[in-house]
């Protein structure tokens, strides 16, 4: 099915993208959809974007459930081993 | 060998079912604009046969990844079949000259396709199909995926003659609770349904489940709409995705076969 479902989140922070090229990133889009690439059928789905810079500014990502899982963990994790006054 | 006519090509006899098929499958394609809802300029990607012969037309509607290669090869697809063809690119507005998954991607994130511009997108591109010199006056439509409920929102709101529904899900059915759904059923709209319509699912389909795929059959029998209902075991969802790991060919070998005399029935000269 098409989900629909789509959460976005503010960001500020930086994604290598089109043209191996550095960019700002502004925007996260993630839903839980139709893959373009990945061979599953429903894929979880993150860009990240930066719309002023128009359609081609993001990186996409298509994982299948249980990555998207496994990469939460490792995001809680290297995020919780670093000292708190570094988190800023 | 290009051949006009009945009768001899260099002293050889060829039959007349030659000659449709050498007409036939002589196309043309290519993008052009045509306009769409609040009269838009929007993009379309279509094709036709090189000879003009009369014929129906079909507005593909293209699935929530975009106005992509597969897309395009189904436009193609249906002109070899004996139609004009056309799909308007439904993400023109928001992202012109994009890739289509990029273009995807950025309607997605501005909150897709809201019902009332897809409307008038399809009923643009119908008039530009009924427009053409070669037009017999008749359109049909038809969608994959959310093409497959965007059809039927078509066919209950634009003149068509025809539609097709391709698994499209919440044409009926209620969103699980929580779910951020923000696309509504088309149950209201069913007594509008203004042409015959082919519905084709997968049995391991969730969305739409084979009880929603029931629910549909009985609305629309109880508002004596016409319709024809086929239903494949071992296939789920986007069972015509040839590039998908979700493709089954036998399903879709059929379906196809439903789909051409669908609309050589509704379509046809």
């Amino acid at each position: 099915m098409c989900t629909y479902a789509t959460v976005r989140a503010e960001l500020q922070g930086s994604a290598k993208g089109p043209d191996s090229k550095w960019f700002h990133v502004t925007d996260g889009t993630v839903y839980f959809d139709h893959p373009v690439h990945a061979m599953a059928e429903h894929t979880l789905n993150i860009d990240f974007a930066d719309p002023s810079r128009g359609p081609a500014a993001r990186v996409a990502v298509e994982l299948t459930a249980q990555s998207a899982r496994e990469l939460v963990s490792a995001i809680e994790a290297a995020l919780a081993s670093a000292p708190d006054a570094l988190k800023v | 060998m290009l051949i006009h006519g009945p009768g001899s090509v260099t002293g050889i006899w060829i039959p007349p079912d030659a000659i449709n098929a050498a007409v036939s499958d002589s196309l043309h394609a290519e993008t052009i604009t045509i306009a769409g809802h609040g009269d838009d300029q929007v993009e379309a990607y279509i094709s036709s046969s090189l000879h003009g012969e009369t014929r129906g037309g079909v507005v593909v509607i293209h699935h929530m990844p975009g106005y992509d290669r597969s897309t395009k090869e189904i436009v193609r697809r249906f002109a070899e079949l004996g139609y004009d063809a056309i799909c308007p690119n439904l993400y023109y507005r928001e992202a012109p000259d994009a890739a289509p998954d990029d273009a995807a991607a950025t309607a997605r994130a501005n909150g897709g396709v809201p019902d009332e511009r897809l409307v008038g997108d399809v009923a643009g591109a119908a008039a530009h199909l009924r427009s053409l010199a070669n037009s017999n006056g008749k359109v049909g439509v038809i969608g994959y995926c959310s093409g497959g409920r965007q059809s039927v929102l078509a066919a209950c709101n634009v003149d068509l003659d025809a539609a097709v529904d391709c698994y499209g899900a919440f044409v009926v059915g209620t969103p699980p609770e929580g779910f951020p759904l923000q696309v509504t059923n088309l149950v209201d709209q069913l007594p509008n349904l203004r042409c015959p319509l082919l519905g084709l699912f997968g049995n391991d389909d969730a969305y739409p489940s084979p009880a929603q795929v029931d629910e549909l059959d009985e609305i629309l029998s109880e508002h004596d709409k016409a319709h024809e209902f086929h239903r494949y075991d071992g296939a789920g969802h986007a069972f015509f995705s040839v590039d998908r790991p979700s493709y089954r060919v036998e399903a879709a070998n059929d379906g196809w076969e439903r789909i051409e005399g669908f609309f050589d029935t509704y379509l046809g000269g």
